[in-house]
């Protein structure tokens, strides 16, 4: 910090944002209030470099029950019970401190899904790393798969699905997306829009302390760079029996009706949840932070109101209910203190044992924060750099196991053995078995399917027609499942907004998610942002992570992705004509530029359409989108998975303008690679393309043609293991 | 049979046990942690998950509850009690069974299916092991005496011990045979579509001690 430089400026407010601030209040604020506008005006909070794109996407559907500004969103699935979703990042505190990051980022969208009323059911994650040949990155991935493990596995909520990459791109800024997923009976589900005047604020759960001061602005709005070290005071230190005892403690006072609404405390603690139950209520509070247990006595107001520390929610209680929520509070052995009121005010006053020390309208602090337009431009040509690790001419034996063995390819089970999959008895299909997470829904009679997914580098090469990619491979995967699209959630991950080529990235990419959602039907019900993922070597890859919920009708029928029986016809459904555009054997070979093909959105929806019915009927014995490494990939990841070879031939794709190589290895949406009896994947129009069955998987493809041994093949995809 | 499985705080797997145990026995409720009384069950299960946190080591505070202290004497008493990953570490913690349960020799937590050897039947079991602290020990002597006794309840199959457990073990009874505990969890195989339901063999073990 520069000695003369003006404190709002050393909290991230521009010089014109300080001068509206000034303008609001009528007056300069004080440091309380400086505290708080700084962080609930960072781009972390007040969304004001991606607000405005966001409008472009669409939020309706019959199925939705809660939309986006609530917590997390939620869809009807039936019976009286709702699914809630939501996906929220933690890369820079992962980027500083991977553990307690990453288990931290678990915590924080677990409690936004209970802070709406829904059990936590499940959760995914979707991970980005530097290159594995890193010691940074290979400490990065451990630690945040053991935080992920250590805050899920103690909370008794499954992980059941994601994924990770790896990417030079990533080396410094790794992104840590969470996923929760929630159940709920609708009827009993809370929103967090204060009500009532003269109603009570009740703090539940941890006591407060000076873990995470500032972390909204200081870690998650600015980039990354020398001295992040210097940052770990900064970071969340989350403890999950406290978060268990809390969970309970408010799904117990929800059941029971003693709760007006509630909010979590994340990013910028009791100052944005109190903010945002405000604005959302239309109302004021008061909070008096003499009343708020500490962890140090001497914490000044500002501190407590910025404080992130963990493990804790904000509920508003009619007066004479205030007694019964603190008794369940006991019983939990959680903590609880009345700290403040609503009133009618339309302020957020801060107060020190009675006495005034910040006095807010809450018009200002929550939705006063200037929104920006993007100056976008779009590069001039690739801005990533190029690695190659496989030489053009090697053989195409050699190609399938370099692709196989490609640790963002690769067998994820050295990770996802680290998670519990299975608590809650509701994990029809671990990971690994399906292209899809797949849980019942014994209450409601049925199951859902989940798929998280983003894939940066196709993205970098086409922002728009790599985000749209990466939606038709989240729904494909829920087709091969048997699932029908409810909601989609995302987290978009890009570099910095004000520069021109993070702008047109992420201007881009929101037209791709919008288009794809159109185009499929499917709304939009929560998102999260995160800008400014940069290190000294610059951007990350924009990533746009999507996840969509999905409800599948009957569980027992949900095919998996393994090859089942010898015999068996292999066929390829959908339009899918691969290129070595953005693929995983273009990086190997170092020849990654800008372009995509553009996706056939509505011929991809009408094979999704096929493949889901066919799952549904149980006429496949198994479905595999086909994505990463491509169509030999693919083929592989089925035999592999089942323990049997094949014999397949792709030269077909040549009618579709694929030389021998492009079909093998290359990527592009809209292939499902299936396998059943013969007359049955003719009937639905799939290409047959091979046999299930015998101890290699041998693939056909003129002068490229390729046979490994299935123990090969397995050795090269398991050959992932930090232990 | 009537079930009661004990809840502590931090415990995780206590409604899969409540589900499993309906589905084995004649119904189960839960019982909290601060309850000396059993409300009349006929076993106990003390299910998985981090009771108290398990900071300070796995089972260490759980078993000074009220509710543990109510299922020694029960114990005593001859009703089954059913250990199950932090039930079992709790039920060793307690000195109603023999040995310790050790950081997993790879020190990391695993979650995966294992398949179980029952000692004596030589009955193979497939159920799911999820647990960072399970490797099974106990000293030379003793080991060899619960050899003598028959109470070493399960054993995993060859190639399926991966946390280290001492002699394969995975799953032991008292003296009497009414406790048992094991690092498994029988109460995530009880239903097909979830994977198996080779762990309603594990329930009905324990239903045979009252019926017998």
């Amino acid at each position: 910090m520069t000695v003369g430089t003006p404190k709002y400026r050393e909290l991230g407010l521009t010089d014109s944002e300080y001068e509206l601030i000034v303008e609001k209040l009528g007056r300069e604020p004080n440091d309380v209030e400086l505290a708080m506008f700084s962080l609930l005006w960072s781009e972390h909070c007040a969304y004001k470099h991606s607000r405005k794109l966001l409008r472009r996407l669409p939020t309706e559907g019959e199925r939705v029950v809660m939309g986006p500004g609530e917590n997390a969103g939620a869809v009807d699935v039936g019976g009286g019970y709702a699914v809630a979703f939501k996906v929220e990042s933690h890369n820079h505190p992962s980027a500083v401190e991977p553990f307690q990051g990453a288990a931290t980022g678990v915590g924080g969208i677990l409690r936004d899904v209970f802070a709406i009323g829904a059990r936590p059911i499940a959760i995914l994650d979707s991970l980005r790393f530097g290159e594995l040949d890193s010691v940074r990155s290979r400490h990065l991935l451990d630690g945040a798969v053991r935080g992920i493990g250590h805050y899920g596995n103690s909370i008794g909520v499954a992980t059941v699905g994601g994924e990770i990459y790896f990417e030079e791109p990533y080396e410094h800024n790794c992104l840590v997306n969470a996923m929760c997923i929630g159940f709920a009976k609708t009827a009993d589900m809370v929103r967090a829009a204060a009500a009532g005047v003269g109603n009570s604020v009740v703090l539940m759960g941890a006591s407060t302390g000076r873990d995470g001061i500032g972390g909204a602005s200081v870690l998650a709005s600015a980039e990354l760079g020398e001295g992040d070290e210097e940052k770990r005071p900064t970071v969340q230190i989350g403890d999950p029996f406290e978060e268990s005892k809390v969970l309970e403690c408010c799904l117990e006072l929800l059941a029971k009706g003693l709760l007006v609404s509630l909010q979590d405390l994340g990013a910028a603690g009791l100052t944005s949840s109190a903010g945002e139950m405000a604005s959302a209520g239309g109302v004021g509070i008061d909070i008096d932070v003499a009343e708020v247990p500490l962890r140090e006595a001497d914490m000044e107001p500002f501190e407590i109101m910025v404080s992130e520390s963990q493990e804790r929610m904000l509920a508003v209680v009619e007066p004479e209910r205030v007694a019964e929520v603190r008794a369940i509070c006991e019983k939990w052995q959680t903590g609880s203190a009345e700290i403040g009121e609503v009133t009618d005010s339309g302020l957020i006053r801060i107060l020190r044992g009675g006495e005034v020390v910040g006095e807010m309208p809450v018009e200002a602090l929550v939705d006063g924060c200037p929104l920006y337009d993007l100056d976008p431009a779009e590069p001039g040509g690739w801005i990533y750099g190029n690695r190659q690790t496989l030489a053009e001419g090697a053989a195409p034996e050699e190609e399938l196991l370099a692709l196989l063995g490609a640790p963002s390819i690769a067998s994820k089970r050295w990770a996802f053995e680290q998670y519990d999959s299975l608590v809650g008895s509701r994990t029809v299909r671990r990971p690994e078995q399906a292209d899809a997470a797949v849980l019942q829904l014994p209450e409601s009679g049925n199951a859902i399917a989940v798929s998280i997914d983003g894939n940066g580098r196709r993205v970098a090469c086409d922002p728009y027609g790599g985000t749209i990619d990466a939606v038709l491979e989240c729904a494909q995967n829920l087709a091969c499942v048997g699932a029908e699209p409810l909601g989609l959630t995302n987290c978009l991950n890009f570099g910095n907004p004000e520069k021109p080529t993070g702008a047109w990235q992420l201007d881009r990419a929101v037209s791709g998610l919008a288009d794809a959602c159109n185009a499929l039907g499917v709304p939009v019900v929560g998102g999260n942002v995160s800008l400014y993922n940069e290190g000294p070597d610059g951007p990350i890859y924009p990533t746009p992570v999507v996840a969509l919920v999905g409800e599948v009708p009957d569980p027992a029928r949900v095919a998996g992705n393994a090859f089942v029986r010898e015999g068996d016809a292999i066929g390829l459904i959908g339009p899918f004509a691969p290129t070595l555009h953005g693929s995983e054997l273009a990086k190997q070979r170092g020849q990654l530029k800008m372009g995509l093909p553009q996706p056939d959105v509505a011929a991809v929806a009408a094979a999704c359409t096929i493949v889901r019915d066919a799952v549904r009927a149980g006429k496949l014995a198994s479905a595999h989108d086909v994505s990463d490494g491509g169509l030999a990939v693919a083929i592989a990841e089925s035999a592999i998975a089942g323990g049997i070879g094949c014999e397949a031939n792709v030269e077909h794709l040549r009618e579709r303008g694929c030389q021998p190589e492009e079909a093998l290895f290359g990527e592009g949406g809209g292939g499902f690679l299936v396998s059943g009896d013969r007359e049955v994947l003719e009937e639905l129009g799939a290409v047959l393309i091979g046999t299930v069955g015998g101890e290699q998987i041998a693939i056909g493809a003129g002068d490229r043609s390729l046979s490994v041994s299935l123990a090969a093949a397995e050795s090269a995809w398991r050959s992932l293991d930090l232990a | 049979m009537i079930w009661g499985v004990l809840q502590f705080p931090g415990s995780c797997d206590e409604r899969d046990a409540l589900h499993a145990c309906e589905l084995a026995g004649d119904g189960a409720r839960l019982i909290w942690h601060e309850s000396r009384d059993l409300d009349g069950v006929d076993g106990v299960v003390v299910p998985g998950g981090f009771s108290y946190g398990d900071y300070l080591r796995a089972g260490a505070i759980a078993r000074f509850s009220p509710a543990m202290e109510a299922v020694a004497e029960a114990a005593e008493a001859g009703a089954p009690v059913l250990g199950i990953c932090n039930g079992f570490q709790v039920l060793c913690e307690a000195g109603l069974l023999p040995g310790a349960l050790l950081r997993n020799v790879e020190l990391r937590f695993r979650c995966h299916q294992v398949d179980l050897i029952e000692e004596g039947t030589g009955e193979r079991l497939s159920i799911p092991a999820k647990h960072g602290e399970g490797r099974y020990y106990a000293p030379e002597e003793m080991l060899d005496e619960i050899e003598r006794n028959g109470q070493i309840a399960y054993r995993y199959a060859e190639g399926h011990n991966s946390n280290g457990s001492v002699r394969d073990i995975a799953g032991v009874t008292n003296e009497r045979g009414n406790v048992l505990g094991l690092m498994p969890h029988p109460e995530h195989a009880v239903d097909p579509l979830t994977g198996s339901t080779d762990g309603l063999r594990v329930f009905a073990r324990m239903d045979r001690l009252v019926s017998a």
